[in-house]
């Protein structure tokens, strides 16, 4: 499963990186705390977060996640998207929460 | 590719944190995972020191002045210092419990200061050294074991 896959059946709104969608999704992780997602997210995951400054362009891209998934519509800083089209780190937004985000995710992955 | 034992003399470096300056969290944890992806260290190696790097910097710009994280390595190990000047700890024991935090409000709310920092550093270290002194500064050290592949 691709990112652009997630795209289309989320009905995400991208805003960096287009051009990376092809990157694969091996799994995914749900936090808001940096330390705790540098800690257990792994390579490949998609990161669902509420955080939107441009530090989660860091942690992803240490982490080398797939890309960012922000929830509730919310949008993220500019600085943020600077950073993030710099690292190459896919950046989309979901309207829905957090808990629908993943839930929805989750049902893919496992359906594949 | 060259060993790291044979390239020992380049495998080292130390770079400059600005305390305060969270704009540029994460810069030396990445330049440093990159170059030790370039050295061709084993990927879980990569990854831990990522961690412990990410977090000793994150420390040094949430509470201190200024500060440094070195690296180096001996042919079995990678071995990462992090030295501030800062207020110090004066209570390591307790700064080490997961949870435990004496961050500000500007430093929870970018997502950081949830107590998991040293706890973190400690967990993905193989050894781990910390001192401080009140009012002076904190000194960690981190020794990670590589083991190579076949």
């Amino acid at each position: 499963m691709d990112l652009k896959f997630l795209v289309d059946k989320l009905n995400l709104n991208v805003r960096c990186c287009e051009g990376n969608l092809k990157r694969e999704v091996l799994g995914g992780y749900v936090g808001d705390l940096l330390s705790d997602v540098m800690a257990n997210s792994k390579k490949g995951d998609i990161w669902v977060t509420r955080q939107i400054h441009q530090n989660i362009v860091a942690v992803a891209s240490l982490k080398d996640h797939a890309g960012i998934i922000l929830v509730q519509g919310v949008s993220p800083e500019e600085d943020t998207l600077g950073k993030a089209s710099k690292e190459g780190i896919p950046v989309m937004i979901s309207e829905l929460s957090a808990f629908e985000t993943v839930g929805k995710i989750y049902q893919l992955m496992n359906s594949k | 590719m060259l060993s790291l034992a044979e390239d020992k003399g380049q495998f080292e470096a130390v770079f400059p944190v600005r305390g305060r300056n969270f704009t540029d969290a994460g810069q030396v944890s990445g330049r440093i995972k990159n170059i030790l992806r370039e050295k061709a260290l084993p990927e879980d190696i990569v990854r831990r020191a990522a961690i412990v790097i990410f977090e000793a910097e994150v420390n040094i710009i949430s509470y201190a002045e200024k500060g440094i994280i070195r690296y180096s390595t001996t042919p079995d190990s990678l071995i990462i210092e992090a030295i501030d000047e800062g207020p110090g700890i004066a209570d390591i024991e307790l700064a080490l419990q997961e949870g435990y935090s004496t961050a500000d409000d500007i430093i929870r709310e970018l997502g950081f200061g949830a107590g998991m920092g040293l706890a973190n550093i400690k967990k993905y270290s193989g050894e781990f050294e910390i001192s401080s002194e009140v009012g002076k500064g904190t000194r960690l050290k981190s020794i990670i074991k590589i083991t190579w592949g076949i």
